[in-house]
């Protein structure tokens, strides 16, 4: 006997089952950022002093980086709407450049860290360092994170398209909800490390 | 079986950690006293010429406490028992999703694996407590790394685990088992996933900051001028230490109702069972452990009273915690008024279940003294505190839980227990297990340190009391012996157990009995429907004494 509902809807929930498993994943996902954000707000308050982002972080380069992010979000979108409308090579296609921006932004991102690096900017330096780093690190892992899932459904998870479709476009929705939450993280410590 | 080999997983580490108490039990009893027969196994590091030394003492303590939590009562609980039993109780031919059930299991035995491999680092298994609070956690030996690495698979499992679990439930019920036809433990393993969920996360992020701190040289935890053996630490500072127990107990403390209510859930299951009688106030314990779920995020600092906690917050705590003891004993009120006027059949497992209810009891009440800060601040760190916990978790969640072994173990293996020996595991262990705690009580309210590793030696005012320690090593021994019972009867089951004459051994309602014994790949080998609620025993005017779920309505 199969696993029901791993493609079609149940009708009282109205949801297949990768669907509700993503959402409850990245409910967990929240609970785990928001754990360290309410640890850097205890920390910040507790601190003596704690410098402001903008005197150490490049603010241009992660603007650039918010920016890449959310265009990768975007071509996200527009993959899983590709196979929607059962175009195969446009997905691939869009969802090509999702992982070349994610890739993108780790490259700006290590650029960053090197920069860091060479300043003798280490998280041992301070708490407000540590805290930078944890953060950005723990975000960069999950775009890696990102970068797997999506590379397999462009290379070689993409042939379930030809032994079912549905069940593609169903992965490629519950991948994409991920990816905007890597997003939205981002565009949270964007401002909380950088501009405040 | 996936759920099999959590269950023998999870039992064997039960033991091991039971076998650590054993060794600390002695050091308390006859402090300074070479360990008996096995003092030499232990090599010069921890024991040399068999006594222990105080920093083995600490690991002992350690490694129990997380032993028992994370790898024996929470995967037995929910890895076994949630993963044979949910699926069946609900009609679903699997869990929802197969491949991540693995993947939780093999994330669990790693994390076990790493926290056992632990002991054989220098220095030793982790010795900062089972809460490993900063900032001795961050200064201890290589230990505590390992710890929190195993901690990060431990977590990542439950986190698979969890997810699998409640899509399980929402997606895959049987037609016509509505939320409110569910099986009561079903509803518990519902609630338990969503605090494992959306509980564990934190820890996880504390266990990241506390590995940079161990191994980047951050100070999240570490305050400025730490002095550590009179050396000033070379560490940035202007952390906090508190962070890490807000961050610890916003986990551990839905942890104490993810290791509650599965038992709870079992209880009830053999409690209605074996009254053959209707769940009293089946709607109120679901409300209730729903309620308890979301009150259970609220609580937390009151483990944290004696951090100087302004008045406003503590008195906020105080409150919600007595407030979450409203729905926990209308639990237990439910279950106590379940049993009367019911004719009871007094099988092994009913014995275990129908236990649970005072011990249970002993362990809630006494907690209500910690959850006050008056009174908490008497009671805090002593023996008493070990004592609360321990009847809730031992008498009380393991006795549910060997409930649920001897229950369900015919569906498993299509072979009955052996009742006699079970008796004998089920008096012998209930004698001993009270033996150990009441007397803890006692000490506590003494003021005897649960931290001493001599047992309170040098307490001048504890004198009176300390003659209980070697009562209480004593019964533990006992209830160690009582053990070998159980473990005899299984296996001697397994292969020699008195087969069942059907599926259905103990004339139950429900779905898991529903399926052949034991059941195929698959689950069912018909389609399902479900007309009624969990528990139609004694419906009168029915020829029989139960109604399963599956029977259709007459017209």
């Amino acid at each position: 006997m199969q696993v029901p509902y791993t493609v079609n809807t149940r009708n009282d929930t109205g949801l297949y089952n990768a669907k509700l498993g993503i959402w409850l994943f990245l409910s967990s996902e929240v609970m785990l950022f928001g754990a360290l954000f309410s640890s850097y707000i205890l920390l910040r308050v507790g601190a003596d002093t704690w410098p402001h982002g903008y005197e150490h972080l490049n603010i241009p380069l992660g603007t650039i980086n918010t920016a890449v992010l959310i265009t990768s979000s975007v071509t996200m979108v527009m993959a899983w709407a590709s196979l929607m409308m059962k175009d195969f090579k446009k997905y691939r296609r869009y969802l090509g450049t999702t992982i070349l921006l994610a890739l993108v932004f780790l490259v700006i991102k290590g650029f960053e860290y090197a920069a860091k690096f060479e300043h003798g900017l280490y998280p041992s330096t301070s708490t407000y360092f540590g805290i930078y780093f944890t953060l950005t690190g723990l975000h960069g892992l999950h775009v890696i994170g990102g970068i797997i899932v999506n590379a397999y459904f462009w290379g070689p998870g993409s042939r379930m398209w030809k032994t079912d479709p549905d069940r593609l476009t169903h992965r490629i929705e519950v991948a994409g909800l991920y990816w905007h939450f890597v997003d939205i993280v981002w565009i949270f410590l964007f401002p909380t490390l950088y501009l405040l | 079986m996936i759920g099999v080999q959590y269950g023998i997983t999870a039992l064997l580490f039960l033991l091991f950690g039971f076998s650590l108490m054993i060794l600390m039990r002695w050091q308390l009893a006859y402090p300074g006293q070479p360990i008996p027969f096995i003092g030499s196994w232990f090599g010069d590091a921890n024991a040399p010429g068999g006594i222990m030394l105080p920093e083995f003492y600490n690991q002992l303590g350690a490694m129990h406490g997380t032993i028992m939590v994370f790898l024996g009562v929470v995967p037995l609980a929910v890895g076994a028992f949630g993963n044979y039993v949910v699926p069946l109780q609900i009609g679903a031919p699997d869990m929802a999703f197969p491949k991540l059930n693995m993947m939780s299991y093999w994330s669990y035995f790693l994390g076990g694996v790493t926290m056992l491999s632990s002991f054989f680092v220098p220095g030793g298994a982790a010795n900062s407590g089972w809460t490993s609070y900063a900032p001795l956690a961050t200064i201890a030996t290589t230990g505590q790394t390992f710890w929190l690495c195993g901690m990060v698979f431990l977590i990542t499992s439950s986190l698979l685990g969890s997810i699998n679990f409640i899509v399980t439930i929402v997606q895959l019920r049987a037609k016509g088992l509505t939320f409110m036809r569910l099986p009561f433990f079903v509803w518990a393993q519902l609630v338990t996933s969503f605090l494992l969920l959306l509980a564990f996360p934190p820890l996880e992020a504390a266990s990241v900051l506390q590995l940079m701190d161990r191994l980047l040289g951050t100070s999240f935890f570490l305050p400025s001028g730490l002095v550590v053996a009179g050396q000033q630490l070379h560490v940035s500072g202007g952390g906090t230490p508190i962070l890490w127990q807000h961050l610890f107990w916003f986990l551990a403390h839905p942890e104490v109702y993810v290791l509650i209510l599965p038992a709870m859930g079992i209880v009830a299951e053999i409690i209605a069972n074996n009254t053959r009688k209707p769940l009293w106030g089946y709607k109120s314990m679901v409300y209730s452990t729903i309620f308890l779920g979301f009150m259970s995020f609220i609580v937390w600092a009151h483990h944290m009273f004696m951090t100087g906690m302004g008045t406003v917050i503590s008195a906020f705590f105080q409150t919600t915690t007595m407030i979450i003891s409203i729905p926990s004993v209308i639990i237990l009120t439910a279950l106590l008024l379940s049993l009367y006027g019911g004719s009871i059949r007094f099988t092994t497992p009913m014995l275990f279940a129908t236990a649970f209810l005072p011990m249970f009891g002993i362990g809630g009440l006494t907690g209500l003294p910690l959850g006050l800060a008056p009174s908490d601040i008497h009671l805090h760190d002593t023996y008493y505190v070990i004592g609360h916990f321990h009847y809730v978790v031992a008498p009380g969640t393991l006795f549910a839980l060997f409930a649920g072994v001897y229950y369900w173990f015919p569906k498993v293996t299509g072979r009955r227990m052996n009742d006699i020996l079970g008796r004998i595991h089920f008096f012998g262990s209930f004698i001993f297990i009270n033996g150990i705690f009441m007397p803890m009580f006692i000490e506590g309210l003494a003021g005897v340190s649960r931290r001493l590793y001599d047992g309170g030696q040098q307490y001048a005012h504890a004198q009176g009391v300390l003659h209980w320690n070697v009562f209480m090593s004593i019964s533990a021994f006992c209830l160690f012996f009582f053990q070998f019972f159980f473990i005899v009867n299984f296996f001697w089951s397994l292969w020699k157990g008195k087969k069942v004459n059907s599926d259905n051994p103990w004339e139950a309602t429900t779905l898991e009995w529903d399926t052949p014994t034991p059941p195929p790949h698959g689950n069912f080998i018909k389609p399902l429907e479900v007309f009624r609620g969990p528990y139609e025993y004694s419906v009168p005017g029915k020829a029989k004494d139960y109604v399963p779920q599956t029977e259709p309505e007459e017209v």
